[in-house]
């Protein structure tokens, strides 16, 4: 399934700085950047509890905000994408570099 | 049911594959050109002047990624294998059965009727499509003569020859499924090592995607890729990769080099004529024929044995684990996979 992650980490500190180069690490273990602070992540429901859990142990729940959309199995009729950043469809996409 | 997870392809020289974090990156001149999370991926193939972080490698075996390096041309050099893993009964029992005669010979006989009787669909098809003739029925005729043989018992060495000999007449027909006229892609039967016409460096190139995969299915279920049936134990060959193979050669790898001839994506200017008479692929030939070859595992189909729909990259796994099934006993016969 696909679940698409979004955050704002406040910066103001050196922590917060911290948290956000944590917290974006742990989203490109799992899938890939599609803008700044926005991820799509395939994964299987296991990794997804992993994943998961390594964000909320993460986050600060005072200062920083972190949202999950679950796109499920079917994501491809769900996402659109105009303009620069194309990203791979990791799937089905052929990685032939 | 495992899923079928993509392939990575790097076929440009000079790339460094590195890990970081539970990513694998792309380096190519120090810029990072692809950047996947190692749990998205079943294999890295690298050709050519291609080079990989230990750090990677090592992920990649605890992870159960297969990594195989072959040449600039698609020759098969080496892969890295992880600990050992599977089950030892399961694996000792792969080697009593390839021990018996009979048993082995019983295994590679279906693996043979699989073989032939896709080779033979093949012929049908283009029977179908583009109107019969003599040639395609004396050997859509032939093949059917030797998979009637194959429906009573056999020595492994009969096998070997019927085998042989259903090659031969279905490779007398192939020139008939190259619909293109072209000098380039004229054909007149199967070589390699290497192979001198273009038709035979596509399907050598083929083939050598189609050992990975087997390959790489046959360790995911626990079996040894090197103890055969049909083919003899040799140092470093996979015979039993070998083995698995033969069901899809027709199917997979065939089709895909006849489709991409006939429908012009690939033409005589994509090859190099090198000393000796040896034929290669350009660069982009090869690149063409990796994306064909993507696209075509990714399409569906319904398994005629499991009926389940499964995507045509996952076959390979899931004959490996009906031959895991009757290894164990489960199954009467290992039932090979016959396109339909």
């Amino acid at each position: 399934m696909l679940v698409l992650i979004t955050y704002d980490v406040s910066t103001l500190n050196k922590a917060g700085q911290r948290r956000l180069s944590r917290i974006a690490k742990t989203c490109l273990d799992y899938g890939q950047r599609v803008q700044n602070s926005v991820f799509e992540c395939l994964v299987e429901p296991a990794q997804w509890t992993s994943l998961r859990a390594e964000l909320l142990r993460l986050y600060s729940p005072e200062e920083d905000s972190l949202r999950f959309y679950f796109l499920g199995k079917n994501w491809e009729n769900r996402v659109e994408h105009h303009g620069t950043k194309e990203t791979l469809n990791l799937e089905s996409g052929t990685l032939i570099i | 049911m495992k899923k079928h997870l993509n392939t990575l392809y790097v076929t440009t020289q000079n790339a460094y594959l590195h890990k970081e974090g539970q990513s694998v990156v792309v380096n190519v001149e120090k810029e990072a050109r692809l950047r996947i999370p190692v749990h998205t991926l079943d294999g890295i193939v690298c050709f050519g002047a291609v080079s990989m972080s230990p750090f990677l490698m090592h992920h990649c075996a605890e992870n159960h990624v297969a990594v195989s390096f072959l040449s600039e041309y698609g020759k098969f050099l080496a892969r890295i294998q992880g600990p050992v893993s599977g089950n030892v009964l399961l694996r000792r029992e792969q080697y009593r059965v390839a021990d018996i005669p009979e048993r082995a010979a019983d295994i590679a006989r279906h693996i043979l009727i699989g073989k032939i009787a896709n080779a033979r669909a093949v012929l049908r098809r283009a029977m179908r499509d583009h109107g019969d003739n003599r040639e395609l029925k004396t050997a859509e005729c032939r093949t059917t003569q030797y998979l009637r043989r194959l429906e009573s018992p056999m020595l492994i060495e009969e096998l070997r020859g019927n085998e042989g000999e259903a090659a031969a007449s279905y490779f007398s027909a192939f020139p008939q499924l190259v619909t293109v006229k072209s000098e380039a892609f004229q054909f007149s039967g199967r070589n390699r090592r290497p192979p001198t016409d273009p038709v035979n460096a596509m399907l050598s190139f083929a083939y050598t995607l189609l050992v990975h995969d087997c390959r790489s299915a046959l360790e995911g279920v626990g079996l040894d890729p090197c103890v055969g049936f049909l083919h003899s134990d040799r140092p470093g060959r996979p015979s039993l990769a070998l083995d698995l193979m033969e069901e899809f050669r027709a199917f997979l790898a065939d089709r895909v080099v006849l489709s991409l001839i006939n429908r012009r994506q690939i033409q005589a200017k994509d090859f190099n004529d090198s000393a000796g008479g040896a034929v290669t692929m350009s660069d982009s030939a090869r690149r063409t024929l990796l994306g064909a070859w993507q696209k075509r595992k990714q399409e569906e189909i319904t398994h005629p044995y499991l009926e389940e729909k499964c995507k045509i990259g996952l076959l390979p796994h899931l004959q490996a684990q009906l031959l895991v099934r009757y290894l164990r006993g489960d199954l009467e016969a290992y039932p090979p996979f016959i396109w339909r």
